[in-house]
């Protein structure tokens, strides 16, 4: 199967799915997870992650805090916010509201 | 983040961008130790600058933070040219400023609804048609038992509420060595119930304070009396004090917010009408009256009515034998009523100085219209100097839009500059014009918060200037083709044009500012020094009370104790000073005639006044301490001619004819030289009558005012002031000086209006001048360097000066000449709106055109001469080399 980033739509339920899991995740991680946990079929590309990331902060739904990296850099971590919480339990609805809807065009046709 | 987060993000853009920054290093850091190439990491991670963007965006609220970058960038462009921004500042803020105190003078006299429950609801009853002096004219004052009449009448439709002139009048508190000042009103009890004014202490007047004559001897203080008098001690209440004949007891303080219903006067203390010596007479008109309609009231109808109550009770007072003359009587019943609006209350003030104030707004209007041009100008000329930067940013995807506002936001930076100088300019100077008004001793007081209102006029002020001097030049500057303007300057003919039109509607405001200015400045002269008759050097006026009334001898005693004072050389007495603005008048009867129709004016004075005032006898004699009232009088020439019709008439006899029908012969026993009585406008016919009077039993009355006048040997006649008002009471105790004034102070007091008028106008058309002066000098010189090369070239080959002066200096006349053919024109027209402001001043008058034609043509000069010397000095040898 070819790798896609066809993320439209969902990038935001991924990342709130992943932090959720595992909280305090930075921007690399929560990239990797995705690559990972989806065997590298569906990929976050830099240019939408971060952008999303930056969206999701501003609307609430997660926020942000800076750590020490044993190196001495500074990263940014994210978390789930209250907000972020409810607002998974949303995507995650209309995730299954719209594939369910597809499967069963899918098995009519 | 919230709303607020990202505003504050806007004014830390810096940080958030090195977050963004840091943030991606950190990506970069973690992909590279996972064993990625380091070169593939930065490349997945994309454009690093479209990427810190998009994040900033999203962090940031976009169109902010671009408005913050075009401030700090308009900030940068304005320290560029400190001097010239210094400038326009400097001329923005005195204009801006200006308009803005004119605003608050206005609003506080003429719009600011008073602070009463229902202002919309006010009406103030007036009389329109001829007077008994039979001059047209419109009067407010009313008799009380008319005004009961009325009220009653009006009742269920309207509340009619009497309220006294206000009157600057002694109270002691303690002993009457210790009388001081205070603003007295008489209101009608049922004032403080219908405006809903609270007490701020004790208790308010209510209708049953206000039933009987004499009844309730009580006062009520105004909070800032209380505050300024007596430290808001709330012990005042009880406190008791003498005014006129009677003692007052202190009930309670108003509301802070009410301080009567006269603007330009704040009220001390409110006694209840019935307490007013005239309340019960019908022949004395000592108050206004207020009425607060009912909601939905019909108006008509109630004008109507009162106006059939006022005429019934009118003609059954003037019904009978009256000292009147038939036309007089029919006239007055013919009187109109008037009901207008008046949500702002009724004051002398407001009739004398609206028209002067309104004068003065436009005045001051004018020059910020010039300052806006001078400024537009400037904008257009750095914007021209930025053409290329303009056509950079345009061809690098600069929106339109984005350049308008770009240029905007330097001219709003400018207004607001400006605008906080003129906060200060404005916060100084109200007062001060408020001071101006009145004379020394009684300056008027407005309440002048900075509140809303005045906030509001300031925004709209700023926005109005900003789109006024910043909006053309910008749209100009967004215009820029990129094309004409990279190949090395676009069409300069269009932006000429702006800046000629700006410099004819410059020059026609000015010439306006400046005619208008004359104007004023030639009437507050003409009156100034106009001979008032008699010699007002070294006088010093004592205006003295006696309580209890005391017999003229007593009056006598004292000025001759008062002529053994060192440093004075003459005492005379008179029933008040001339040009006080008070009067006395009566009808004249000749030969057993009916009553005239015009009136004769009257005023005692003792033997040797004449003197004193140094009023030349031309016939007769002066009065000798055998005189008394009625029988001996003295005319001046204008009564003789006009009731006597004889320019000798020393012998003979004529009646004064009172309202009350009766009359008293006087025998003239001298004629003098006009002198000007009430009014330094109009010369009435005088009949001067000795101070002592005896009554029809021939039994001396007893006088309880009167004014000592002094003349000093010294220049400041001031300087004697307080010993005199000692030497007074010292002669005798009964005796107290009320007020010392100068005589001069009252000449003055003539033409207050004048001189504010004058002064204020004759500032601002300085200041017109000079703008309009250094504008003109700005587009001189502007169009100089835009003409540079081409000068240089034509020199070159040759141009004699006036070949190379002609074209840069001829547009710019022409727009002069455009703008003062226009000014004039303006200035023809604005006469007749402030002809009642005017005297003597005509706007046909050659030097009042010439007045501000010579201003104009020596501002050309001034401006012309750099331009050309400049031009001139072009050297095209190193013009040519720098290109």
């Amino acid at each position: 199967m070819a790798k896609t980033d066809s993320l439209q739509g969902t990038l935001d339920l991924l990342v709130l799915t992943l932090l959720a899991r595992r909280p305090r995740l930075h921007g690399y991680s929560i990239m990797a997870a995705i690559a990972e946990m989806s065997e590298d079929v569906l990929r976050a590309e830099e240019g939408s992650l971060y952008p999303a990331l930056h969206r999701m902060e501003e609307a609430g739904w997660i926020r942000a805090e800076w750590v020490k990296k044993e190196s001495g850099r500074r990263t940014r971590v994210y978390e789930l916010t209250k907000a972020g919480k409810s607002q998974l339990a949303a995507e995650e609805l209309r995730w299954q509201t719209v594939t369910s809807a597809v499967n069963r065009i899918l098995r009519m046709a | 983040m919230s709303f607020w987060s990202r505003i504050a993000n806007v004014f830390r853009s810096e940080r958030v961008n090195c977050d963004i920054e840091e943030e991606f290093a950190s990506h970069i850091d973690e992909a590279i130790s996972q064993g990625r190439d380091p070169a593939e990491a930065r490349r997945a991670l994309g454009n690093a600058l479209r990427q810190r963007e998009k994040s900033h965006d999203l962090r940031v609220i976009p169109w902010l933070d671009s408005v913050r970058a075009d401030v700090i960038f308009g900030w940068r462009q304005l320290k560029r040219n400190r001097v010239t921004s210094a400038a326009a500042v400097l001329s923005l803020a005195l204009a801006i400023g200006a308009c803005t105190t004119a605003f608050r003078l206005i609003d506080a006299l003429l719009w600011r609804p008073l602070p009463v429950a229902h202002p919309e609801r006010l009406y103030v009853l007036s009389r329109k048609g001829m007077g008994f002096d039979n001059k047209p004219g419109e009067w407010d004052s009313w008799a009380y038992p008319d005004f009961q009449l009325m009220r009653t009448a009006a009742k269920g439709k309207a509340e009619l509420i009497a309220i006294s002139y206000a009157d600057r009048a002694d109270v002691t508190y303690k002993t009457d060595q210790e009388m001081e000042k205070a603003m007295v009103q008489h209101v009608f009890g049922w004032m403080f119930p219908s405006f809903e004014i609270q007490p701020a202490a004790g208790r308010l007047f209510t209708e049953s304070d206000d039933r009987t004559p004499e009844a309730a001897p009580y006062a009520v203080i105004s909070y800032d009396y209380w505050n300024r008098r007596f430290g808001r001690d709330p012990g005042v209440v009880g406190h008791t004090f003498h005014y006129g004949d009677g003692v007052y007891q202190i009930i309670g303080v108003s509301e802070k917010k009410f301080t009567g219903t006269e603007p330009g006067i704040v009220v001390d203390i409110f006694i209840p009408t019935m307490m007013h010596r005239s309340v019960t007479r019908q022949d004395s008109t000592w108050f206004r009256t207020l009425a607060v309609a009912e909601p939905g009231a019909a108006i008509e109808p109630l004008r109507e009515m009162l106006a059939a109550v006022n005429h019934a009770f009118e003609a059954n007072r003037l019904s009978g034998e009256t000292g009147l003359s038939p036309v007089t009587l029919q006239n007055v019943l013919k009187n109109q009523m008037r009901l207008e609006p008046a949500p702002t209350g009724a004051s002398e003030m407001q009739r004398g100085y609206r028209q002067a104030l309104a004068a003065i707004g436009a005045l001051v209007l004018m020059v910020l219209l010039i300052a806006c041009a001078n400024v537009a100008n400037l904008m257009a000329a750095k914007t021209a100097a930025r053409a290329r930067e303009m056509a950079l940013r345009v061809s690098i995807g600069a929106g339109r839009l984005r350049l308008v506002r770009l240029v905007l936001a330097e001219s709003a930076l400018l207004a607001l500059l400006s605008s906080a100088g003129g906060a200060l300019f404005s916060w100084w100077s109200a007062p001060l014009v408020v001071s101006m008004i009145n004379p020394r001793d009684n300056p008027a007081r407005l309440i002048l918060p900075a509140d809303w209102r005045v906030l509001g006029f300031g925004m709209t002020l700023i926005t109005g200037v900003v789109l006024l001097f910043g909006l053309l030049p910008a749209l100009r500057a967004s215009s820029v083709r990129p094309v004409n303007a990279l190949q090395g300057g676009e069409e300069p003919h269009a932006r000429q044009r702006l800046m000629h039109g700006m410099i004819a509607a410059q020059v026609s405001f000015c010439f306006l500012v400046v005619f208008v200015a004359g104007l004023f400045v030639s009437s507050f002269e003409r009156l100034a020094n106009k001979p008032t008759g008699f010699s007002a050097e070294r006088l010093l006026l004592l205006e003295t009370t006696s309580r209890p009334a005391q017999p003229s001898t007593y009056w006598d005693q004292v000025a001759d104790h008062l002529r053994g004072v060192p440093g004075v050389e003459r005492v005379s007495q008179a029933g008040w000073p001339l040009l006080k603005g008070i009067g006395w008048n009566d009808s004249i009867s000749v030969n057993g005639a009916p009553p005239s129709v015009d009136l004769a004016y009257f005023l005692n004075v003792s033997p040797g006044w004449l003197e004193t005032m140094k009023i030349p006898l031309l016939e007769g004699r002066d009065f000798r301490e055998s005189d008394s009232y009625p029988q001996a009088a003295i005319v001046n020439e204008t009564f003789a001619r006009k009731f006597l019709q004889d320019a000798h008439p020393v012998g003979r006899w004529f009646e004064k004819a009172s309202d009350d029908a009766s009359r008293e012969r006087m025998q003239v026993l001298g004629v003098v030289r006009d002198a000007y009585y009430s009014s330094i406008r109009t010369m009435l016919p005088v009949v001067f009558v000795p101070l002592h009077h005896r009554d029809p039993t021939g039994r001396m009355t007893s006088l309880s005012e009167g004014t000592f006048i002094v003349r000093t040997a010294s220049s400041n006649p001031l300087a004697l002031s307080s010993m005199l008002r000692e030497e007074v009471s010292r002669a005798r105790p009964e005796f107290h000086v009320s007020n010392v004034r100068t005589q001069q102070e009252l000449n003055e007091g003539q033409t207050i209006r004048e001189r504010l008028l004058a002064t204020l106008a004759l500032f601002f058309a300085v200041v017109a001048w000079l703008l309009a002066g250094i504008g003109l000098y700005g587009v001189l010189i502007y169009s100089v360097i835009q003409r540079q090369r081409e000068i240089g070239i034509r020199m070159a080959l040759g141009a004699q000066a006036g070949d190379i002066v002609r074209p840069v200096v001829g547009a710019t006349l022409y727009a002069v000449a455009l703008g003062s053919i226009l000014g004039l024109g303006a200035g023809l027209v604005s006469t007749r709106f402030i002809e009642s402001l005017l005297y003597q001043a005509k706007s046909s008058d050659a030097s009042m055109v010439a007045i501000p034609c010579l201003a104009m043509g020596l501002a050309v000069m001034m401006a012309v001469a750099p331009a050309v010397v400049r031009a001139l000095r072009t050297n095209p040898v190193s013009l040519l080399r720098a290109e």
